[in-house]
C-alpha cells in the first residue's frame, strides 16, 4: 500500500484513483469483520485492475474470495450472505458482465425488501468498472449505470474524485440497502490528492465541483473530468460554467440540479450512456418539469453515439463524449 | 446416519410411535385441505394472480421441513404454501397474504408466490425458477463464515435444473463445501413441458454427482422415506461435509396453475399417480400398523377444518394497506437521509 500512497503535503497523500479505491476496501475490511470481498480474480491475481492487490495477503482467503466465472451465483450469494448477517462487497469485473447477474440484481436485490412487506434488508455492495476509452470494444466498454438507475430498490453511486473513490464504499456498506458502485475504468490511473485521514462521505447529495454563472454542466463519474477540462476551455472564452457532480445516480439529488440550473438558466447534461432512454434524458425531464420557466435556452445533452462502442481508437473517440463535444454544445446553448 | 456414499439408505423407515404418525398425517392433511380451500377461494374471486397448488406433493414438505432446526434457513419456489405451513408460518397470515391484505405474511405485496416470514427463517417464495439457489449459497456462506452450524434448505422443481443458476450454485456450494441442501421436487413437468422433452440427462442425481455432491433419489410420495433421506442429508451437511442433493420423485395432481387446461398430459397418467396419494398411502400403513384408527383420522380432519376456517376468517377480516403506503419499504433508509449512526464529516 505504502508505495502507492506516498506522503505529500502535510495531512494529504498523493495517489492513483485505484489506490484510493483500495484504501476504501482496506478500511472497510479493518473496520467490520462482517465485510468480505468476492469476485473474479480479486485474490491471487490482485484484481483485474489491481484494485485489490495485496488484500489477499493481508486478510486471507476467507475474506478475499476468488470466485468461479459465475456472475449470477456469486452476486446471488452476496445477496444471501447480506440477508444472513454479512456485509459483502461483490466485485463484477466489468459492467457488461453484470448482465449475467441481472436476474439476481433486479429480481432479488432490488425486490425482496418490498415484496416481503419490509421484513428483509440487503446491505450489499456491488462494485463494477464501467465506461469506454480503452479500446476494449463493444463487450467491455459500455456505460449501463443509467439502466440500473431505473430500478427502485437500488442505490446507484458513481465516484469521480479520489475522496469519493475512497469514502463511498464505507458509506455504502453502512447503508441497509443494496448499493451499486460504478467505477470508471479511465479514472483508475489518475493521480490526485486526498486527506490522509479516512473520512466517510455523504452518499445522498450531488457536489458542485466548479462554480459558474452562465451554464450548468451536469455530469458524473468519468465525464466529470472532461467537464472540468471543458469548463477551463470555456473560461478562456469568457464563459463561466457550474460543474455539478451528481455522485448518486439513484436517488437523484433534484434540489442540487434545480439550484444550479435556476442560477445559470442553461443546462448541458454530459452522460456517457446512450442518448435514447438515458439518465441524461431523465435529468433533462426533471429540469423541464421543475425549472422550465427559468430557462434561457432549451437544455442540451452530450451523450455517447448510439452504436456498440467500437475497437478502433478514432471510432471509439468519436463514439463517446469528448471535451470538444462539450465545449461545442455549450456554445450552441449560449448562441 | 448417512451411508458411505450418502445415498438414502434402503432400510424401510417406520414411524416411532402413534404421536409421530399423527403429526405427519396431520401436516399432510392440513396442507391438502388448505390447498383445496385456496382453489375454492380462487374460483370465488377472493384470491387472484397465479396460484400454484401443492396437492399430491405434500409428503415432501411434511417429511423434510421438520428435520430442520429453528436456526436453519428455508428458501422455496412459487409452489410454496406447503413448505410455509410445515415451517410454522401462520395459516391465517398465509391466507391473508393471498387475499392481498396487510395482515398477510408479506403485507399483501407478495401474494401466493412470495410468502415470507423472517421470524421462521422462511425466505420466500421465489417466482424466478432457480433464482433462490444462489441466495441459498450465500446464506450458507454467511453461516460458515460466522461459525454457526446452521444449514440452508433450498427447494426447487426439476425445471430449475435446466437453468444455469442451478449449475453455478451447485458448483459454488460444492467448491466451498457450504452447508446447503439442494432439494429437488421432481413432479415431471416444468409447467407443461415434460422432463424427457426438456433435459438430456433425466437422472437428476447424476447431474448433482458431477459436482461431487452426495445425495440420491427418494420416493417423494412416501413421507417416511422423505423424512429418512432428509434426516441423513441434514446430518451430513451439518457435519461440514459440504452440500447434499436430494431428488424427491413426486407428481402434482392438479393443474400447474389455475389457468392450465392440462393439454400436455393424459388423464390416465394423473389417475395412476393418484393411486400413490401420499396421504392415503400413509393412512393405510398407519392403520395397518395399529397406530392410528378411523376415529383419529376424523379428529385430524376436524382440527384441520377448524384451523382453515379460522385462517379464512382472519383473511376476510383483514384490511387493505393504505395506498399512501405503496412506496414504503422500497428502501430501508429513506433517500436524502444520512444514516443515523453516521454523522457526516464531509460532503466532498
Amino acid at each position: 500500500m505504502k508505495k502507492h500512497a506516498a506522503k505529500a503535503a502535510s495531512g494529504t497523500i498523493r495517489l492513483a484513483w485505484r489506490d484510493a479505491l483500495r484504501l476504501g476496501l482496506r478500511e472497510a475490511l479493518l473496520r467490520d469483520e462482517r465485510v468480505f470481498l468476492m469476485g473474479e480474480d480479486v485474490g491471487r491475481y490482485g484484481g483485474t485492475y489491481a484494485v485489490s492487490k495485496g488484500l489477499l495477503e493481508e486478510f486471507g482467503e476467507a475474506r478475499i474470495r476468488d470466485t468461479p466465472l459465475s456472475e449470477s451465483a456469486f452476486v446471488g450469494a452476496g445477496i444471501g450472505a447480506a440477508l444472513n448477517g454479512m456485509r459483502p462487497i461483490v466485485e463484477i469485473m466489468t459492467v457488461n458482465f453484470s448482465l449475467l447477474a441481472l436476474d439476481q440484481i433486479m429480481n432479488n436485490a432490488a425486490t425482496l425488501r418490498h415484496m416481503s412487506g419490509g421484513q428483509l434488508n440487503i446491505p450489499l455492495v456491488i462494485r463494477m468498472t464501467t465506461g469506454g476509452g480503452r479500446q476494449l470494444a463493444a463487450q467491455h466498454s459500455h456505460s449501463l449505470e443509467g439502466w440500473y438507475a431505473h430500478i427502485p430498490g437500488l442505490r446507484i453511486l458513481a465516484p469521480a474524485t479520489h475522496e469519493d473513490a475512497r469514502g463511498m464504499l464505507w458509506s455504502a456498506l453502512e447503508d441497509p440497502d443494496p448499493v451499486l458502485i460504478f467505477e470508471h475504468a479511465l479514472l483508475l490511473g489518475m493521480e490526485g490528492e486526498i486527506g490522509a485521514e479516512f473520512r466517510a462521505v455523504d452518499i445522498d447529495h450531488a457536489a458542485l465541483r466548479r462554480e459558474g454563472r452562465d451554464v450548468s454542466l451536469i455530469t458524473y463519474g468519468g465525464m466529470l473530468h472532461k467537464c472540468l477540462q471543458a469548463a477551463e476551455r470555456l473560461a478562456e472564452s469568457g464563459i463561466s460554467a457550474d460543474v455539478l457532480d451528481l455522485r448518486t445516480l439513484r436517488p437523484l439529488d433534484d434540489s442540487a440540479i434545480v439550484a444550479s440550473v435556476s442560477k445559470t438558466r442553461r443546462a448541458v447534461i454530459v452522460d456517457e450512456g446512450w442518448r435514447s432512454g438515458s439518465l441524461a434524458a431523465e435529468i433533462m425531464a426533471r429540469i423541464v418539469e421543475q425549472v422550465f420557466y427559468e430557462l434561457d435556452a432549451p437544455p442540451a445533452r452530450v451523450c455517447s453515439r448510439e452504436v456498440p462502442v467500437p475497437y478502433a481508437k478514432h471510432l471509439e473517440d468519436a463514439a463517446v463524449p469528448q471535451v470538444e463535444d462539450i465545449v461545442a454544445t455549450v456554445h450552441q446553448v449560449l448562441a | 446416519m448417512a451411508t458411505p456414499d450418502c445415498k438414502p439408505s434402503s432400510a424401510c423407515p417406520e414411524f416411532a410411535h402413534a404421536a409421530d404418525a399423527r403429526a405427519l398425517l396431520w401436516q399432510m392433511v392440513r396442507i391438502r385441505r388448505f390447498e383445496e380451500k385456496c382453489a375454492e377461494l380462487y374460483s370465488a374471486g377472493k384470491i387472484r394472480g397465479f396460484l400454484h397448488l401443492y396437492v399430491g406433493e405434500e409428503a415432501i414438505a411434511a417429511g423434510a421441513v421438520p428435520e430442520l432446526r429453528a436456526g436453519d434457513a428455508i428458501l422455496a419456489t412459487y409452489r410454496e404454501h406447503g413448505h410455509a405451513l410445515a415451517r410454522g408460518v401462520d395459516a391465517g397470515a398465509i391466507m391473508a397474504e393471498m387475499y392481498g391484505k396487510q395482515e398477510g405474511c408479506s403485507r399483501g405485496r407478495g401474494g401466493s408466490m412470495h410468502l415470507f416470514d423472517s421470524t421462521r427463517r422462511f425466505f420466500g417464495g421465489n417466482a424466478i425458477v432457480a433464482g433462490a439457489l444462489p441466495l441459498a449459497v450465500g446464506f450458507a456462506l454467511a453461516d460458515r463464515m460466522r461459525g454457526r452450524d446452521a444449514v440452508t434448505a433450498c427447494f426447487f422443481g426439476e425445471g430449475a435444473m435446466a437453468e444455469g443458476e442451478f449449475h453455478e450454485a451447485a458448483n459454488l456450494a460444492a467448491l466451498w463445501k457450504l452447508p446447503v441442501l439442494f432439494l429437488c421436487e421432481n413432479n415431471l413437468y416444468a409447467m407443461g413441458t415434460a422432463l424427457t422433452r426438456s433435459q438430456a440427462q433425466t437422472d437428476l442425481a447424476a447431474r448433482a454427482r458431477i459436482y461431487r455432491m452426495c445425495g440420491g433419489s427418494v420416493d417423494g410420495m412416501d413421507v417416511l422415506a422423505v423424512r429418512h433421506a432428509m434426516r441423513e442429508a441434514v446430518a451430513h451437511v451439518r457435519a461440514g461435509n459440504g452440500p447434499a442433493f436430494l431428488e424427491f420423485r413426486t407428481y402434482r395432481f392438479r393443474a400447474h396453475s389455475m389457468f392450465d387446461p392440462e393439454l400436455y398430459r393424459e388423464r390416465g397418467e394423473v389417475e395412476r399417480w393418484k393411486e400413490h396419494c401420499p396421504i392415503e398411502r400413509f393412512q393405510g400403513r398407519a392403520i395397518a400398523a395399529g397406530v392410528l384408527d378411523e376415529g383419529e383420522l376424523g379428529r385430524i380432519e376436524s382440527e384441520v377444518a377448524a384451523e382453515i376456517a379460522a385462517a379464512v376468517a382472519f383473511a376476510e377480516a383483514g384490511t387493505w394497506e393504505p395506498v399512501e403506503d405503496l412506496e414504503r419499504d422500497i428502501y430501508a433508509r429513506a433517500p436524502g437521509m444520512a444514516p443515523a449512526d453516521h454523522p457526516l464529516e464531509s460532503r466532498s
